[in-house]
């Protein structure tokens, strides 16, 4: 343990409204720390470099489901418990529902948050392969107002997000269009349980007389941060699905696929299981459709 | 740079107040200003589940807690689970069972398979998994932690596992 | 030998004698010790691996005077830690050979200030070349250790294995390695350390080995034994890895108590634990083999080498079991094996469950498949056909005298896993799907106690006594961490003692209490320690039968009545026993021949594997084994060991990988060294047959080694069968099965039956 408790300040003003104020006041000063399970980890191993920390933790304007016909909005500060046990995420979104069974453990899970692990916005995050395939939309506030963007604007380069500084991500937004779409995601992690993703893939798919009507692709560790894979979905969306075009999928995949070589994993093996992973989610939606 | 506070923490059922500071790690509040030095710490990044207490009724790794946001809470630690001296039906079937050898995680797998138990009383062996897949053991292997959380599940009744 | 007829407490699964303290969360491991007065240490690591020490900066925003620092200078007797050869040193002195090694120590009351301390520490190096593998040590380019890099050789032969090779049908070569593994125990290594004038060094730890570190702190010292107390604490796991570490840490711990003049508390935190302690010998081993039509062995010829880290610690131990374990559970007219532990700059590698064998067991497991497929045999009949039988020698010529149920123990695995019609279905179902199914199989033993007169030079001495307030104490220093010292000792005390379980308490581990039974590793604590328990045990009723007339058949209260009596006449109640060693045992240490061991555990276990084609990913799905390990005295306790060993044994074939970058693990934290978790690990089924073994307590002989030898071979065997691609290197992750794979053709079918 080489985190000093006393080289960092702790507040937690309880209210939206007050840490909001707090950031205002001085921008880039106040770390926002949720759940934990990042940041702590740092802390113990003497890396923290937050000197000044503001909780999130309890903060009840943040963690909330809000649904209606048409969308399901998801506070930020949202434990993966939470999501696993709303009604709403397990019909509408079963990817979200078992990336949340991927976070770390049950200990984990009842700590970490969404916000948290998307504003953490490491490439591998569990979250996010499944925001991207379900169009969802960030909401950010901050003493200025709310703000929505895609998701897929949200990261813009290797942890690095378009938040402000002295904005908080206030909540997940999820257009509620995806019951009748085909839906994918598999993590590939180094072992079953407590696993960092080495690489993931996730995927929702529309077929219309045997052609891909709509398609949405998303990786974990194939970019540095979690992307979209357009020009695989390019390749795929209004072609007829035959294994030619899987050929052709995979292809496009390794092509756009830009992973690294680091200690979980190389990038040979990444990029060939995310094409595997992709003609495995393809395969079975050829048996499907051969079905009908 | 950062005062100690006065914290209230309900610890196994007794109210508590801590004078620490906010950052420290409740792991930490409760084995060294405590003195409840059940709870371990393995690996202080969140990964092996010898620090797990019940925070709340949720099952947390107290390494990751820093105590400010634990303040106000139900905290339950291996050391409340044993009551007036008898064993709680897990740490029996733990016993009986074979389920603790170095017993350095056992504190932690406790708590794990209590909280297990407390929402999912007759839980299937891949129900069983999942819920400890948090908790590392390195000396059983975990047949016996197992058959120790199967043998608890289908001992007495809910009163116990509502504790 | 005692008559096992009556199974009143041995043979039964007693609760563990320390566990309610272990649920209750009231044991106490040393982190949740403090001493009155405790100071902090911690250790100053070399950030290279191998180079001279310039200079040492302290960086004056530290105000140095508040803490005690410790460096070579300080050591009072000699900087070594007493291992076998004495070329480690206690801490650096000019010159570091390992990323890690310690440099100097520091202690502060506040744990906060002693890390800022560390890191205040500016040590400037001038680099030498470094050596970082088997091949490179071995070639001698750079020599950093001895005159030619080589800790230790053996060489044995057996027969004339070159006259063969002309006249052999069959001659099969292969290459085989495994990597280093890491023990996780989920305690790290910590000590608490007093020292004083007036009563020496006193050291409460994690450890295995109480006199072990109480001989090498004497060394460090230069104290008389009477001066060093080692006391050890309850320890969460050690696997070998509180073995010979311990040495170090107690040595730092006492010395920055000696310098600070306060106890100093020393608790590594895991990303320390991982990066500079010890862990397994990685290892390479090459086979050839002669076979005759029939696929009876003719020739082995193996040589192996060890990687045994920047100083010997234990590598000729571990080496003379790597070796004496290499030729399999197999008969062989001719054998010749060529051992050596090369030095290089990374961390020392040591004891590890097993020590050795889970190495060469590996590869003449992999390759004896290997053999199989290339002469076209099926790999459970070659096997079958040279099962080494009663009355056969071994390698090292050893007869054996003890049945051997080789044939029974495969018979039952085979049975209990359903192995040929799993073998037929898979090899039906395979070509239709994406996870490829297949079952592998290793056939082995483990020698029980320490190598050929080990045990006579160890003399074990250990013993009962009985306390005025009516319990009956073990005296031993076999320690209990996890695996059931505690439990197996008193049930066999009060089973001849004819008390109850709870009337026998062990003695605390302590040297200034307990006789120096010899260190608790080798799989020798049930079989030769409880052996002296029972043998002090009836020595002690014979004792109470001479002069202080128990009757022959007695009770619990006569038995502590004439206890009483013996007390008044004797001042005390004690019985102590040395080592006895069995008859017939001869052993050539120069030419490594003779009764290798006092006696062998025999196993024959069965891996079924997945292989999912689309990660490259294998799980095992099921595991049996099947033991014989002479008499089972706790049927928990000892099914236990057996399935902690299995899921450490997967962890090794498939999961756990040290990724050394310039001779420093840089996968040092729990999130990137691997184990299976409850998710992972398989169904694991466990079978015994009991065969009583005369010189062992109650019939016992070792199982806390054996079986770690078995898994990796059989996880390997197993992808051969499902997938038709051999690998013979260990840990096997999906990247390297994805290396392979992608730049194979397609896959072979599966070598026919």
């Amino acid at each position: 343990m080489r985190g000093n408790a006393a080289e960092h300040e702790l507040v937690a003003p309880g209210s939206l409204p007050a840490v909001l104020d707090l950031l205002a006041g001085a921008p880039g000063q106040w770390t926002p720390i949720a759940g934990g399970t990042e940041l702590m980890v740092a802390f113990a191993a003497g890396r923290l470099t937050a000197s000044k920390l503001v909780s999130l933790w309890g903060v009840e304007e943040l963690r909330f489901f809000d649904t209606s016909p048409d969308k399901l909005i998801i506070g930020a500060g949202t434990t993966f418990s939470d999501l696993r046990s709303n009604p709403i995420v397990a019909a509408d979104f079963p990817l979200l529902d078992k990336a949340a069974s991927w976070i770390g453990s049950i200990a984990n899970q009842t700590r970490a948050t969404l916000g948290g692990n998307l504003v953490n916005g490491s490439p591998a995050a569990d979250s996010s392969p499944a925001l991207l395939v379900y169009d969802a939309e960030i909401e950010l506030i901050s003493v200025r107002g709310k703000r929505c963007i895609p998701y897929r604007e949200f990261h813009t380069g290797y942890k690095q997000n378009a938040m402000t500084a002295d904005e908080l991500l206030y909540a997940v937004h999820l257009p509620r269009r995806f019951a009748n779409h085909r839906q994918y995601l598999r993590k590939v992690g180094t072992r079953r349980a407590m696993a960092i993703s080495k690489v993931a893939l996730g995927a929702t798919a529309l077929l219309k007389d045997g052609a891909i009507e709509r398609i949405r692709v998303a990786a974990a560790s194939l970019a540095p941060f979690p992307a979209r894979l357009g020009k695989t979905e390019a390749a795929l969306l209004g072609h007829r699905l035959n294994p030619s075009l899987i050929e052709t999928a995979r292809n496009a995949l390794l092509a756009e696929a830009q992973p690294i070589d680091d200690i979980r994993s190389n990038a040979q093996y990444r990029k060939s299981v995310g094409a595997n992973l992709l003609e495995e989610f393809l395969r079975a939606l050829l048996s499907e459709s051969a079905a009908k | 740079m950062s005062a100690a506070t006065p914290i209230q923490l309900n610890v196994n059922g007794a109210n508590l107040t801590v004078t620490v500071q906010p950052m420290k790690r409740l792991l930490d509040v409760l084995r060294e200003d405590l003195h409840l030095t059940g709870t371990k710490e393995g690996c202080g990044e969140g990964e092996c589940g010898s620090c797990s207490v019940r925070m709340n009724g949720d099952l947390v790794n107290s390494c990751l807690v820093p105590v400010l946001q634990a303040a106000s809470t139900n905290i339950e630690t291996v050391e409340g689970l044993a009551r007036d001296g008898i064993l709680h039906p897990l740490q029996q079937a733990f016993l009986q069972c074979g389920g603790a050898q170095c017993g350095i995680c056992t504190p932690g797998m406790l708590m794990a398979a209590k909280h297990l138990l407390a929402y999912n009383p007759h839980p299937t062996m891949a129900e069983i998994r999942e819920g400890l897949a948090g908790n590392l053991c390195r000396c059983t292997g975990f047949m016996r932690i197992f058959e120790s959380v199967l043998s608890a599940a289908r001992s007495t009744t809910q009163e116990t596992h509502a504790r | 030998m005692s008559t096992p007829a009556k199974n009143r407490i041995v043979g039964t699964s007693v609760p563990r004698k320390e566990g309610v303290d272990k649920l209750r969360g009231t044991a106490r491991y040393i982190d949740d010790i403090q001493r009155e007065g405790m100071w902090h240490g911690a250790t100053v690591r070399s950030a290279v691996p191998r180079g001279f020490i310039r200079s040492i900066g302290f960086d004056r925003k530290i105000d140095w005077s508040e803490f005690g620092v410790v460096t070579a200078a300080d050591i009072p007797g000699e900087n070594h830690i007493q291992m076998i050869v004495a070329d480690q040193p206690c801490l650096a002195d000019g010159q570091v050979n390992h990323c890690e090694e310690a440099i100097l120590l520091i202690a502060h009351p506040d744990k906060h200030k002693v890390r800022e301390a560390v890191d205040a520490v500016h040590v400037e190096y001038d680099l030498l070349p470094p050596v970082f593998s088997i091949e490179e040590s071995e070639n001698q380019q750079t020599v950093i250790w001895g005159a030619d890099n080589c800790f230790k050789s053996f060489q044995l032969e057996k027969g004339d294995v070159d006259s063969v090779w002309s006249h052999a049908t069959h001659i099969v070569g292969g290459e085989y390695r495994t990597g280093a593994q890491e023990h996780l125990y989920i305690e790290n290594n910590g000590v608490i350390a007093e020292y004083s004038v007036e009563t020496g060094v006193t050291v409460w730890g994690s450890l295995q080995c109480p006199f072990y570190a109480h001989k090498s702190l004497l060394a460090v010292f230069n104290l008389p034994p009477e001066k060093v107390r080692v006391i050890q604490t309850e320890t969460g796991g050690a696997f070998g890895g509180k073995e010979d570490y311990p040495s170090v840490i107690a040595s730092h711990a006492a010395l920055l108590a000696m310098k600070c003049g306060h106890p100093v508390k020393m608790v590594y935190d895991r990303v320390e634990d991982l990066a500079a302690t010890t862990k397994r010998h990685p290892s390479r081993v090459r086979h050839r083999t002669a076979l005759d039509a029939n696929g009876k062995l003719l020739a082995m010829d193996i040589d192996i080498a060890t990687d045994g880290g920047a100083y010997s610690t234990l590598s000729s131990t571990v080496l003379s079991r790597a070796t004496l374990h290499s030729p399999g559970p197999y008969v062989c007219p001719n054998v010749r094996i060529r051992s050596h532990a090369w030095a290089t700059n990374t961390v020392p590698y040591g004891a590890f469950r097993g020590f050795g064998a889970p190495q060469t067991v590996f590869a003449v497991e992999r390759h004896m498949d290997e053999i199989a497929a290339s002469i076209n045999i099926d790999p459970i009949e070659l096997r079958r056909r040279n099962f080494i039988h009663e009355g056969e020698t071994t390698a090292t010529e050893q007869l054996m005298r003890e049945p051997i149920i080789l044939d029974k123990l495969l018979g039952r695995a085979l049975v209990e896993s359903n192995y040929y019609n799993k073998r037929a279905e898979f090899a039906k179902e395979n070509s239709g799907s994406a996870i490829k199914r297949g079952m592998g199989i290793a056939a082995f033993y483990h020698g029980s106690g320490f190598t050929g007169s080990g045990e006579r030079y160890l003399n074990s001495l250990a013993g009962i006594d009985v306390t005025a307030e009516g319990k009956v104490r073990v005296l031993v220093s076999s320690t209990e961490f996890g695996q059931g010292t505690n439990t197996v000792l008193t049930q066999v005390a009060a089973e001849i003692l004819g008390v109850e379980y709870d009337d026998v308490i062990m003695a605390p581990p302590d040297t200034g209490i307990v006789p120096n039974s010899g260190p608790t590793v080798a799989s020798r604590t049930a079989m030769v320690i409880g052996r002296l328990i029972e043998r002090a045990s009836q020595q002690l009723l014979s004792m109470l039968r001479e002069q202080a007339s128990l009757p022959e058949q007695f009770s619990r209260q006569q038995f502590f009545a004439a206890c009483e009596q013996l007390r008044k006449k004797a001042g005390e109640v004690v019985s102590l026993c040395r080592y006895e060693a069995p008859p017939d045992i001869f052993w050539d240490d120069q030419k490594y021949r003779g009764e290798a061991y006092p006696a062998y555990g025999w196993s024959v276990q069965i891996a079924q594997v997945a292989v999912d084609t689309v990660t490259y990913s294998a799980e095992v799905e099921e595991f049996w084994s099947a033991q014989e390990a002479g008499r089972v005295i706790h049927p928990i306790l000892a099914t236990g060991q057996i399935e902690g060993g299995i899921a450490q044994g997967i962890g090794y074939a498939l999961y756990e990988k040290v990724v050394l970058q310039n001779g420093r693990m840089a996968n040092n934290q729990m999130t990137n060294y691997i184990m299976p978790t409850a998710e992972d690990v398989p169904p694991i089924h466990v079978f015994w047959e009991e065969l009583p073994f005369g010189h062992g307590g109650f019939g016992a002989k070792g199982i806390g080694e054996l079986p770690h030898d078995g898994p990796a071979p059989a996880i390997l065997n197993a992808i051969r069968d499902a997938i038709g691609v051999s690998f013979n290197s260990i840990p096997l992750l999906p990247e390297d099965l994805f290396a392979k794979l992608s730049i194979a053709p397609k896959v072979e079918e599966p070598a026919s039956v």
